[in-house]
């Protein structure tokens, strides 16, 4: 099996794998970095959200052999600091509720938060379309997002 | 694996929380702060423990055990709050630990919005229990009367002194006394948290990604297994070749289990494709025949047939005089999956005669029981841990995805954890019933319901699982129909149990998801053809009930419902009576030819007694969402026998950009505690419903809207 070297979380990761493997399930399976969530393998639920080179992408839908030389951040690179903004201004709104589709929503929300000074609400509208949550907590992360920027701008 | 062996991960987060899963050693180094430390051992000296939902060791650190499964409502910090309250601990100081199946906790069974309303007084009394004893303790040790001693936040304190002794330094003496049997609960006025928006203890290790759900568990040594069923659900296999599948890398064997075939591979990427490789010659039988649409034709048939009366009360439907309009129409719900964005995946080990299983399930003793069956071993050999799951819904109440793990670990004796896909997950559910309505009535001059008719076609669940046939009076199907909430001169329920092969499941709410659609549209269109309006007609024709009526009243108020709207725009009512709780909601559409735009939700809920009114909140805005997807998309259909669906591209859910917004009022009361999760979903369908013929002058009979 092909030898990668992968940028996760800043730090060089080396896999054998197949080169078809896609980045979940070398997250998952190999890495142990299990933040990242499967949910439809199709790129239809935006669950598996990571940033790759800061943007929001579907690592269900991505090579492991098409990610040499890319920056990838999971939530677990995220997370190493528990006072970012984002992860405040969920725990206030209580954004998540089974928490499974949590991690992606949260990525795909820092892809804007590390690019716009303040997104419009079609931009905001447009990023979370489609990361699905089946617990519904749509209202509570559109709270979470709206005073997430709000306090930046 | 003994209890002792299992760490409890503790994570300090910026707010000072402290949160513990229940997880085996294997994933002490998960977390990622570093904060964890070894477990308590409940069977060693200087742990104070009377009773199983309590535990405090001699540092004074306070475990509470959940019992019921996490799926996204709440009870992993709902129901410690009922403890920690009457314990009178730091709520914030506590540790949470998750139980696996055991008997000695009840029933575990997470469903039916059962978990804080049946757990309420027995939870109370744990914590009371152990207040009380360390009460005793204390005065054992100052040879003072209990009378003169109180608790505050992890201390005995003497009233009169002042002295002070902490939980902790009391455990050795209140563990040598006997369990009270009777002891006295705090008066609800006093309580601090109970009532009190409270963070909930799971939000940061989700957020963080360190949570540990079903499909996160990995242990020694451990195999990945992908599983090919029968499209045709509930037949196996003749034949198959492997061939093809065995040359994928990293695939390492193959099972067949109980009609099924496993491929068992070094990571789940691999497994997924050996699975699509292996050739099968499924079995067929006479349920090949089964259609979506030979179904409906046979249920709209029946719609007019002689059938099994459900409830007959005052006049019969010829007695109606012949001068009033008697009104019919029929209403068509489809089958529905749960789809809950974790699909099923179960992991077990099968060592030395012994099953353990980690499992992200609704019902840990009913796998414990099943896998016992299934394998002719003793329940007392099988351990079932419990991890939080990515949704439930009903769909994890049924234990085929931990049966398929528990056969693949016993036959290949290795750690095994199968997962399946998304396509798995849609083709080879358990599915909410379809139903069909067919409803009949007539209103008086008065505007007075002068008989209220409905006759439900659909299949009964219980029936189904238990191998029973029962009638359709016993079948459940009627549940919701049989008792509304208004008043009439004639009342006549009848019911038809249609049976096949498809499988079917409890779905948030059950029966609650159809039958009050079709009630609750019907009486919108009695209002109309007594020309009243629909909120009017509904509190008019009420029976008495106060709460109920209460909640309509706010529903409207909240809604403006007598404002004028723009044209094109309208509102709509549904009122819902269940899992003792009331409910209210009105929705607001904006119908722009086939286009239907659900501009907003208003809930009402009076469930009694609250616990965390934030949860309840979160509970009806999830509920009324998962009802939309059901009511605008949701659909399940069969060709050949099989599912149509797939994916969320052809099963899609309700996304962010179609989220109305949502506003809900908890009425403050201190009745009953009553259920709160599947509460939102009844009123949901019809509100919608209802609001589009406001809008739009159509009314909406079959479900989903935009299917
Ligand atoms: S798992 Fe990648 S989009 Fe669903
Ligand atoms: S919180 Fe459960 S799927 Fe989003």
């Amino acid at each position: 099996m092909p030898e990668y070297k992968l940028k996760i979380n800043g730090e060089v990761k080396t896999v054998n794998t197949d080169a078809d493997t896609p980045l979940l399930w070398v997250l998952r399976d190999e890495l142990g970095l299990t933040g990242t969530k499967f949910g439809c393998g199709k790129g239809l639920c935006g669950s598996c959200t990571v940033l790759i080179n800061d943007e929001a992408e579907r690592s269900c839908s991505v090579e492991v052999s098409k990610l040499q030389d890319k920056e990838i951040l999971t939530i677990e690179g995220l997370a190493r600091d528990r006072e970012h903004p984002i992860f405040k201004s969920w725990i206030e709104f209580e954004a998540s509720q089974c928490g499974y589709c949590q991690p992606g929503q949260i990525m795909t929300v820092l892809s804007l938060f590390n690019k716009h000074g303040k997104p419009s609400d079609a931009d905001i509208e447009t990023a979370l379309t489609g990361v699905l949550c089946r617990c519904g907590t749509y209202p509570r992360i559109k709270k979470a997002v709206d005073q997430l920027f709000e306090n930046r701008g | 694996m003994k209890r002792r062996d299992f760490i409890k991960i503790v994570s300090l987060s910026g707010g000072g929380l402290i949160l513990a899963g229940f997880v085996p050693s294997v994933f002490a180094g998960n977390d990622s702060n570093g904060n964890n430390f070894q477990g308590d051992d409940p069977d060693k000296k200087g742990v104070f423990a009377p009773g199983v939902f309590v535990r405090i060791d001699s540092t004074g650190l306070v475990t509470i055990i959940v019992a019921k499964s996490e799926m996204g409502q709440g009870v992993y910090t709902a129901l410690p709050m009922i403890v920690a309250e009457e314990l009178d601990v730091d709520w914030e100081k506590i540790v949470i630990q998750q139980a696996p199946a055991g008997k000695e906790f009840g029933s575990q069974t997470t469903g039916g919005s059962t978990s804080v309303r049946f757990s309420f007084d027995n939870l109370r009394k744990a914590g009371a229990t152990a207040r009380m004893m360390l009460i005793s303790a204390a005065a054992l040790v100052w040879k003072t009367e209990g009378s003169n001693l109180y608790t505050e936040n992890g201390f005995v304190i003497d009233r009169i002194s002042g002295k002070k002794l902490s939980y902790g330094e009391l455990v050795d003496t209140a563990s040598g006394l006997p369990v009270p049997s009777d002891v006295k609960l705090k008066d609800p006025k006093d309580y601090k948290l109970i009532g009190k928006k409270t963070h909930r203890k799971d939000t940061p290790p989700k957020i963080y990604g360190t949570a540990l759900f079903g499909i996160d568990v990995k242990l020694p040594g451990m195999l990945y297994a992908a599983v090919k069923r029968n499209p045709l659900a509930g037949l196996g296999f003749n034949s198959y070749d492997f061939a093809d599948a065995m040359k994928v890398n990293g695939v390492v064997d193959f099972a067949e289990i109980s009609g099924k075939i496993a491929v068992i591979a070094k990571s789940t990427w691999q497994a997924f494709k050996a699975a699509e490789k292996i050739a099968v010659d499924w079995q067929k039988g006479p349920a090949n025949e089964m259609s979506t649409q030979k179904l409906r034709e046979f249920c709209i048939s029946k719609l007019d047939e002689p059938m099994e009366v459900i409830k007959s009360e005052g006049k019969s439907r010829s007695e109606i005089d012949k001068n009033l309009k008697m009104i019919q129409a029929d209403f068509e719900l489809p089958y529905l999956a749960h789809a809950p964005i974790e699909p099923m995946n179960c992991t077990a080990e099968f060592k030395d005669g012994k099953m353990e299983i980690w499992a992200p399930t609704q019902n840990p003793q009913g796998v414990r029981k099943s896998v016992a069956q299934l394998l002719k071993l003793s329940e007392d050999d099988v351990r079932v841990n419990v991890t939080f799951m990515g949704g439930g819904f009903g769909r994890r109440l049924a234990s085929d995805f931990a049966l398929e793990a528990a056969e693949i670990s016993y036959k290949i004796k290795k750690p095994v954890k199968v997962t399946w896909t998304r396509e798995d997950d849609m083709r080879h559910g358990i599915y909410r019933p379809f139903s069909f309505h067919r409803l009949r009535g007539a209103v008086n001059n008065d505007g007075g319901i002068e008989f209220f008719g409905h006759h439900v076609i659909s299949s009964s669940i219980w029936g189904q699982q238990s191998g029973n046939n029962p009638s359709p009076k016993d079948a459940g199907i009627a549940e919701g129909t049989t008792e509304i909430p208004y008043k009439t001169a004639g009342f006549h329920i009848e019911g038809t149990t249609v049976r096949n092969h498809v499988p079917l499941a409890y779905w948030r709410s059950v029966f609650h998801s159809q039958n009050p659609f079709a009630v609750e549209s019907f009486i919108d269109e009695l209002a109309h053809s007594a020309g009243a309006d629909p909120l009017e007609f509904r509190i008019k024709n009420l029976h008495n009930n106060p709460r109920l009526l209460h909640v309509i009243k706010r529903a409207a108020e909240l809604s403006d419902w007598g404002s004028k709207r723009p044209d094109g725009t309208g509102v709509g009512i549904a009122v819902f009576e269940g899992y003792d709780s009331y409910c209210a909601e009105v929705a607001e559409v904006t119908a722009a030819g086939a286009r239907i735009k659900v501009n907003k939700f208003w809930g009402v809920i009076d469930c009694g007694l609250v616990v965390n009114p934030d949860t309840v909140e979160a509970q009806m805005e999830g509920a009324i969402i998962f009802a939309l997807t059901a009511a605008l998309k949701g659909k399940i259909t069969f060709s050949n026998g099989t599912v149509d669906q797939s994916n969320y591209d052809d099963y899609p859910v309700l996304s962010y950009d179609e989220c109305p917004a949502i506003q809900i009022e908890i009425v403050s009361s201190s009745e009953k505690v009553g259920g709160v999760g599947e509460v939102g979903i009844a009123a949901c369908a019809p509100a919608l419903c209802n609001a589009v013929f406001a809008a739009s002058g159509k009314r909406m009979r079959v479900l989903p809207l935009n299917g």
